[in-house]
C-alpha cells in the first residue's frame, strides 16, 4: 500500500487473479464473436476458441434478413424495429411521468406524500408474474392485447415507480432555496420545474433514460407473453431463432443474431457506462 | 422542510400527480388483489370467477413439477446468490487496491449487466453443448475422454443456470461493493497497518464489517434477480430437459400461458410476491424509516 506500483510477488498474484477474471468475463463475447465470422465448415472443424481461419459475415447477413424464427424466416429485423418502436415511447413516457412525479415528491410534498412514495417504491421489487394474468385481460379488454401499444403501456406502468425514485433521491439533493427565491420572483410549479430543475436535471435524466432504454430492450418476460405475431421485440425473436430447431443448428447465425440483439445496449454502456452504473446502483440503494 | 405555503396552488402539485399514481396503485395493488382473487376461482382455460377458495394451493403444493421449482429455486438460490455475493466481493477488494487500469477492468466485469438474459442464455447455450462447445474443446486439447453434459443431464442443468446467472451478476455486486469500500474512511486502514495488522487481517477485521449496510442492500438486490429469474432459464434450457430446470416464474408462465391453468399460474404468481414481499417489505421499512 505505501508504494502501489512496486513489483512485489503479491502484486503479480493480484494482477493474475484480476486478468484471469477479465478474461473469464470476456470469454463469452470472445465465443460470441469469432463464431458468428465462421462457416459452419470451421465451426465443425475447430474449436470453441479458434480464430476463424477465413472471415465470412454470410451469418450476420442471415441472422438479419434470412434466418427462420419458427416458421416465418425474415430474420431479425422485423423484431429489431419493434423494439425500436416500442423502446423510444415507453422510456420517453415513463421517463417524463418520473420527472414530474419526483418533483412534486421532492419540492411540493403534501400530507401522505411520503407514503405515497413508499407505496410506489414496492412496485419496483414486485414480481411481475403477480400482473401478468390481470394485465393480459385488461390490454385484451382495450383491444391492445398483441400489439405494440400495449408493451408501452405495459413498460410505461411497470417504469413509473424506477422512474419517480431517480428524479425523487435526486431532487431532494437540490436547495429549496433554489425553488423558494424562483417563487418569490414569482414563478409557478411549471415555471419552477421548466427553467429552474430541469436544466439541473441533466445528469439524473441521462442515467434514466440509459436505465429504461436498457431494461425495456433487454425484457423478455412482457415481451413474449403480450406480444402478436407482427409486435414481439428483439429478444422474443432471438430467443425464436435460437430454438427453432432445424436439420443443421447453425451456431454461427445464432451468435451473430444474439450479437444484433446485444449490439444497441453494448453500444450505450461503452459510451456512457459511468451513467449505467450510477442507475444500477441507485436502484439498490435506495431512500 | 418543503412544505411552501402558497395558498393558490397547493392543489396543482396533487392534481399533477394524481392521474400517474392513481395508475401506479391500480397497477401495484388493484392487480395483486385480481390476480389473488384469479388465485381462488376455478380458471382453467380462461379466467373464470367462480369461487373454489384454497384448492389451486393445494392443487399447487400437490404439483410435482411445481415442487421440482421450488427445489431448484432453493439450489439456484443459494448458489446463485452465494456465488455472485462472494465474487463480487472478492472482485470489489482486488479492484480497490489502487490498481492501474481499473477503469478498464470494471468496464469488462460489468459489462454483461448491460445485455439481455436472452443473449447470455443464447451463448452460454452454445458454449456449454455437448456437441461442438466446451466438452469438444477440452477433447482436442488432448483430453479424449472429457465429458461435461451438464446442459443435457436433468440432474445437473440447473448448474448450468448458475454458471450463467453468476457470469451476468458478479459485476453488479462489485459495482456495488466497490462503492461501499470507496466510503470507507483510509485513515482506520492506516491505523491498522501502522499498528502492524496484515492487510487480509485488516479486510476481514474492519473492512468487510463495516460494509453490513452495504452487503444486506446488495443481498435484497440480488435475492429479488434470484427469485424472478426467467429470461435466463427460457434462453439456456427453457426449463428442459422435461421441466427439470423449472423454476417458479417459468413454472407460472407455463400453466398461464401454456398449459391452460390459469388458476395454478395465479396462486403460483402469489406465493412468488409473498416471498419477494417477505424480502423487501422489512428492508423498505428499515430504509425509509432510517432516513427520517
Amino acid at each position: 500500500m505505501n508504494r502501489p506500483n512496486a513489483l512485489t510477488w503479491h502484486r503479480v498474484v493480484l494482477w493474475a487473479v484480476l486478468l484471469i477474471f477479465a478474461a473469464w468475463f470476456l470469454m463469452p463475447l470472445y465465443v460470441m464473436v469469432v463464431t458468428s465470422l465462421k462457416d459452419m465448415d470451421q465451426i465443425r472443424g475447430g474449436s470453441l476458441m479458434s480464430l476463424p481461419t477465413a472471415i465470412t459475415f454470410d451469418s450476420w447477413g442471415k441472422a438479419w434478413s434470412q434466418a427462420c424464427t419458427g416458421t416465418d424466416c425474415g430474420g431479425l429485423k422485423p423484431y429489431f424495429l419493434n423494439s425500436v418502436a416500442m423502446v423510444v415511447p415507453a422510456v420517453a413516457i415513463s421517463t417524463a411521468i418520473g420527472i414530474v412525479n419526483g418533483y412534486v415528491l421532492s419540492k411540493w410534498r403534501f400530507r401522505g406524500s411520503e407514503v405515497m412514495f413508499a407505496m410506489l417504491l414496492f412496485g419496483v421489487f414486485m414480481p411481475m408474474q403477480v400482473v401478468l394474468l390481470p394485465m393480459s385481460q385488461i390490454l385484451g379488454y382495450f383491444g391492445i392485447a398483441s400489439s405494440i401499444v400495449g408493451l408501452i403501456v405495459m413498460h410505461v406502468l411497470a417504469g413509473i415507480p424506477s422512474t419517480t425514485l431517480f428524479f425523487r433521491n435526486y431532487y431532494i439533493g437540490l436547495p429549496d432555496e433554489l425553488i423558494k427565491a424562483a417563487m418569490l420572483d414569482g414563478a409557478g410549479f411549471w415555471r419552477i420545474l421548466w427553467r429552474v430543475v430541469l436544466p439541473l436535471s441533466t445528469p439524473i435524466l441521462v442515467v434514466t433514460l440509459i436505465w429504461q432504454f436498457t431494461n425495456i430492450w433487454n425484457d423478455f418476460l412482457y415481451g413474449v407473453v403480450f406480444s402478436g405475431a407482427d409486435s414481439k421485440p428483439i429478444t422474443v425473436g432471438l430467443n425464436n431463432l435460437a430454438n427453432t430447431t432445424s436439420s443443421v443448428k447453425e451456431y454461427n447465425v445464432d451468435m451473430a443474431a444474439a450479437l444484433i440483439a446485444a449490439l444497441p445496449t453494448l453500444f450505450v454502456y461503452v459510451v456512457a457506462g459511468k451513467y449505467f452504473v450510477r442507475g444500477l446502483t441507485a436502484g439498490a440503494v435506495k431512500g | 422542510m418543503s412544505r411552501h405555503k402558497v395558498p393558490s396552488a397547493s392543489w396543482l402539485p396533487k392534481l399533477v400527480v394524481a392521474p400517474s399514481f392513481l395508475l401506479s396503485f391500480f397497477f401495484i395493488y388493484g392487480l395483486i388483489a385480481w390476480n389473488g382473487y384469479l388465485s381462488l376461482s376455478a380458471s382453467h382455460m380462461l379466467p373464470n370467477y367462480d369461487w373454489v377458495g384454497f384448492e389451486n394451493y393445494a392443487n399447487l403444493f400437490d404439483n410435482d413439477r411445481f415442487h421440482v421449482a421450488l427445489t431448484n429455486m432453493a439450489i439456484f438460490g443459494v448458489l446463485f446468490i452465494g456465488g455472485a455475493m462472494v465474487l463480487g466481493l472478492l472482485l470489489a477488494i482486488l479492484l480497490d487496491q489502487k490498481i492501474r487500469g481499473e477503469g478498464v477492468l470494471r468496464t469488462i466485469y460489468l459489462y454483461p449487466m448491460a445485455i439481455s438474459f436472452i443473449v447470455t442464455g443464447t451463448a452460454w447455450k452454445w458454449i456449454l453443448n455437448p456437441g461442438l462447445g466446451i466438452e469438444h474443446l477440452v477433447r482436442s486439447w488432448g483430453f479424449p475422454d472429457f465429458t461435461f453434459d451438464w446442459l443435457v443431464n436433468d440432474q445437473r442443468a440447473i448448474y448450468c443456470i448458475v454458471i450463467a446467472g453468476i457470469w451476468q451478476a458478479s459485476g453488479f455486486v462489485m459495482a456495488l461493493f466497490l462503492a461501499g469500500l470507496r466510503g470507507i474512511d483510509d485513515s482506520i486502514i492506516k491505523a491498522a497497518q501502522i499498528d502492524g495488522a496484515s492487510l487480509p487481517r485488516i479486510y476481514w477485521r474492519i473492512v468487510v464489517p463495516s460494509l453490513r449496510p452495504v452487503f444486506f442492500s446488495t443481498l435484497m438486490v440480488v435475492s429479488h434477480l434470484a427469485i424472478k429469474s426467467f429470461d435466463l432459464v427460457i434462453a439456456l434450457t427453457a426449463g428442459g430437459p422435461g421441466y427439470s430446470t423449472d423454476l417458479p416464474a417459468t413454472f407460472m408462465y407455463a400453466m398461464s400461458f401454456s398449459r391452460g391453468q390459469v388458476a395454478l399460474g395465479a396462486a403460483s404468481a402469489e406465493i412468488m410476491l409473498a416471498t419477494v414481499a417477505a424480502i423487501v417489505v422489512p428492508y423498505l421499512y428499515s430504509e425509509l424509516r432510517s432516513k427520517k
